[in-house]
């Protein structure tokens, strides 16, 4: 048996491991789900999502057929409503708010709801438009989530806007980094076609913080910047020695498999190993066992309740056949000529002051895949002020260093979610276009 | 069990529940599936003079609500479209095979005493237990003369029930229309020409939806649509005070009534014969979702009479008659004020946007630990009932009468009455 093999799966399989995880709401369901809400007056779910979408408004618009105006609500509190309606942990957020769980213990599937609503947006002509030309300029780095919002944003309020990309493509993390069963028939993508098509953005991809363009320069050519890098590499795991094959991180992987035409060339193991406790290891993990892989195992230091992946999440992972160890850390890896053959982890328990600590009791398993989700981090730049390696931001999103905003993963503390991304970059669009319309 | 015999103005049948005059009971191979699922008798669709009349294609429309099929429901069909031989050829039959059910004829011609007796001398020799004179179908037929065009003048009501109880022997109920300003007229006049009940309502006129794209309304036949008769569930309050009014009226002299109109379920038909009515009869829940339903309207109906210690229909039937009153005599001493029980209430906030923005601003919205907190506030509550209306959390809204040491005064005995200070 060969350990690491492409072409697992027969052909017709790969569109359904990979295709829509849940599948889009059709109109009678739509219908049917809508009447549900109850349009509550100070409604929980908007007060609970981070963009503040008007949930009820826009879904008393779906109940009477006004689908155009329920896509507006949500673009114009949110322009990324259709990566969101796909990406959300809704069950943390709106979903958790929703007056029905009280009643009986089953909230509006407002995610499923925003999707349908906004579905159709995509094709026809863009639905914002611009106002007067005001010849200011502002460098975006970084298009993602946080940085497109910014961009579009300030394009609506007629200044003119570079997107600097280090990647080939935009889109962040919803074109690199998420699973591709969130987000099927390349709609990473289309949203970022949907969201430039307003004007006055200039996209520069290839141009890498650092490398290809400095903040100095930036800072004088432009009147405002908005730092938008996200996060960086995985933080290395100390007990591997960095040369051993078939150890990587996580985000490798899902890239890689994201940018596949073809996924049946996509070699995976037969036992692999997923190290973290947030999405990305969930990501993987699942990912993994789409692609084939007969035994995957996602192993995490804490208990469940612990992890940054929700219950949600961690289901998906179990209705998939990911098994999930709790409370194991490694501690070695155990490889041969061709590359690593196990982990061995060491068993944890918490102690009185929450301390995590090893029980001295080890536990093997053995692997000819091993994925690193243990964390990114980032270097920020040297002039700007920083906490716990995340660059520190004003209500309004601007930074230590005058003349330029960050927002997105490289700045919160919190849950790296794309929708509290599209909240900091709107909010700095609307800070920086005050700053320089004063 | 409770037992749910029927007299229905001298018809008798095991059941209240009947099939009102429609496709359901338009051919022997309908009625006696209908029959065999239980039901306690039939309207027979409306025999006319031959040639039979000619139908459209397309011909219901319907409304839904919050996603629910059928809410109201309309047709432009007319009255039975098959020879006449053919359709008293089939009462016979079936009337033979089923003794114990009521078989009532619907019957539309033109208003001549002639067409009336030849009709009614052929429908004696099937055997049937009754006739229901269509005195109500609100299209189609009431443009050539028939149907509503007599219904709505209570001479002409008057008229064909004499001929009828003149020319028939059985019982002659006489179906009312409601497209009427004032439905004690025709029911007066049907009672004046010696009818042994009647039955109400036919369909109301209507245009039940407008398609915006085709700039017409619905059900469209090639480009074009009328008005139709509306029934369904939507139309049951309607008709419920229409049969109250009768029940009510003393000139009416306790006509028997064959309720219609909207009739789902056991308790749609507890409620109308608490107001007066003995049988009911059903037909869009039956165009809905089969003859099957028949059977939740009898279990579920002798459960509650069970329950409630009802042996029979008599003994409960007219029971809420002598409680619908004029708004004259409702008593204004007394008051009830809406309670909010906090330990149910999810927080949608509902009650107090809707006493906000519609009614009397009398429920604050506050936050209280964090969760958000409704709340009356007496003094400003009316006690109109809309937030608990509006709640979607059972029992979590109450109306709660205010003690009161005033005696009973209504409007009549009201010294604010200016005809009382006139006095």
């Amino acid at each position: 048996m060969k350990s690491i093999q492409a072409n697992r799966l027969a052909a017709d399989q790969y569109q359904d491991h990979f295709g829509d995880l849940e599948p889009p709401l059709d109109d009678r369901r739509a219908a049917l789900e809508a009447s549900r809400c109850y349009f509550c007056f100070d409604a929980p779910c908007v007060e609970a999502c981070p963009t503040g979408i008007d949930i009820p408004s826009f879904i008393r618009k779906i109940q009477t057929s006004n689908r155009q105006g329920s896509a507006m609500d949500i673009l114009s509190a949110n322009i990324f409503g259709g990566a969101c309606a796909r990406v959300c942990p809704t069950e943390i957020l709106c979903e958790e708010a929703c007056v029905r769980n009280l009643q009986e213990e089953k909230p509006v599937e407002i995610g499923l709801l925003q999707r349908y609503a906004t579905e159709e947006s995509f094709e026809g002509p863009h639905p914002f438009t611009r106002a007067a030309p005001t010849n200011k300029t502002i460098a975006v780095v970084g298009g993602g989530p946080a940085g497109l919002t910014c961009a579009h944003g300030l394009a609506r309020h007629g200044h003119e806007v570079t997107v600097f990309e280090a990647k080939d493509k935009l889109g962040g993390l919803n074109e690199y980094g998420i699973a591709a069963y969130k987000m099927a028939d390349d709609f990473a993508a289309k949203e970022v076609s949907f969201v430039l098509a307003i004007g006055g953005i200039t996209v520069r991809t290839g141009m890498a913080l650092g490398h290809d363009i400095t903040l100095d320069d930036l800072r004088a050519q432009f009147d405002a910047v908005f730092l938008s890098v996200g996060l960086g590499d995985t933080r290395p795991l100390d007990i591997a020695a960095s040369n051993i094959n078939n150890i990587e991180p996580a985000v490798h992987f899902i890239e890689r498999l994201r940018q596949s035409d073809d996924l049946s060339s996509l070699p995976i193991g037969d036992r692999v190993v997923v190290i973290g406790g947030g999405n990305t290891a969930i990501d993987a993990s699942v990912q993994s066992k789409r692609l084939g892989a007969r035994e995957v195992t996602l192993v995490y230091r804490r208990g469940a309740s612990s992890m940054s992946a929700t219950g949600h999440e961690q289901h998906i992972a179990q209705t998939n056949g990911v098994t999930i160890r709790h409370w194991l850390t490694p501690k070695d890896t155990t490889y041969d000529d061709k590359g690593v053959t196990g982990v061995t982890f060491e068993y944890t328990k918490q102690d009185a002051d929450g301390m995590l600590t090893g029980t001295g009791e080890t536990h093997h398993i053995d692997a000819d895949m091993v994925l690193l989700a243990t964390g990114q981090t980032m270097i920020p730049p040297a002039q700007i002020k920083t906490n716990k390696g995340k660059i520190v931001v004003d209500e309004g999103q601007a930074t230590s260093l005058p003349g330029v905003w960050a927002g997105g993963d490289c700045t919160a503390l919190g849950q790296d979610l794309t929708v509290q991304a599209v909240q900091e970059g709107k909010i700095a669009a609307q800070s920086i276009h005050t700053a320089l319309s004063a | 069990m409770a037992d749910l015999t029927c007299n229905m103005g001298g018809i008798t049948a095991p059941n209240p529940f009947w099939l009102a005059s429609a496709p359901p009971t338009d051919k022997a191979y309908n009625v006696e599936r209908a029959f065999d699922a239980g039901w306690g008798g039939v309207v027979w669709k409306t025999l006319g003079e031959d040639p039979p009349v000619v139908n459209v294609s397309s011909r219901y429309g319907a409304i839904g609500y919050n996603g629910q099929r059928m809410a109201g429901f309309n047709n432009i069909e007319l009255i039975s479209d098959r020879p006449l031989e053919t359709n008293l050829k089939e009462i016979i039959e079936v009337k033979k095979r089923w003794p114990d059910r009521a078989m009532i004829v619907s019957l539309m011609v033109p208003c001549e005493e002639k067409n009336w007796r030849d009709i009614l001398t052929q429908v004696t020799d099937t055997g049937a237990d009754g006739i229901e004179l269509n005195l109500g179908c609100p299209h189609g037929m009431s443009e050539r003369g028939m149907g509503a065009a007599v219904g709505q003048v209570p001479d002409y009501v008057k008229m064909v029930t004499e001929w009828c109880k003149q020319y028939y022997d059985k019982p002659v109920l006489v179906k009312l229309t409601p497209n009427i300003t004032n439905i004690l007229h025709p029911a007066r006049a049907a009672t004046g020409g010696g009818a042994d009940g009647v039955s109400l309502i036919n369909t109301i006129n209507s245009i039940i939806a407008v398609n915006l794209d085709e700039m017409a309304p619905e059900p469209i036949v090639d480009g074009k649509g009328t008005h139709g008769g509306y029934c369904g569930p939507a139309v049951k309050p309607i008709a419920m005070n229409m049969v109250a009014e009768i029940a009510r009226d003393s000139e009416c002299q306790n006509i028997p009534i064959s309720a219609i109109g909207g009739i789902s379920n056991w308790r749609d038909a507890a409620e109308f014969i608490a107001l007066g009515a003995r049988s009911v009869q059903v037909c869009t829940a039956a165009m809905h979702y089969g003859f099957k339903i028949v059977e939740d309207m009898t279990d579920g109906l002798s459960y509650w009479m069970d329950e409630k210690g009802y042996k029979s229909l008599d003994d409960f039937s007219g029971r809420a008659i002598a409680n619908v009153t004029d708004w004259k005599y409702l008593n204004l001493n007394y008051d009830v004020k809406a309670r909010i029980n906090h330990d149910l209430c999810i927080g949608c906030g509902l009650c107090h946007i809707a006493c906000e923005d519609g009614s009397h601003q009398a429920i604050t919205a506050g936050r209280k630990d964090g969760k958000r907190f409704y709340e009356v506030i007496d003094d400003e509550c009316v006690g109109c009932n809309l937030c608990m209306h509006v709640c979607p959390v059972d029992h979590c809204i109450t109306m709660e009468p205010m003690p009161t040491d005033k005696a009973p005064m209504n409007w009549t005995q009201d010294p604010r009455n200016p005809m009382n200070q006139a006095k």
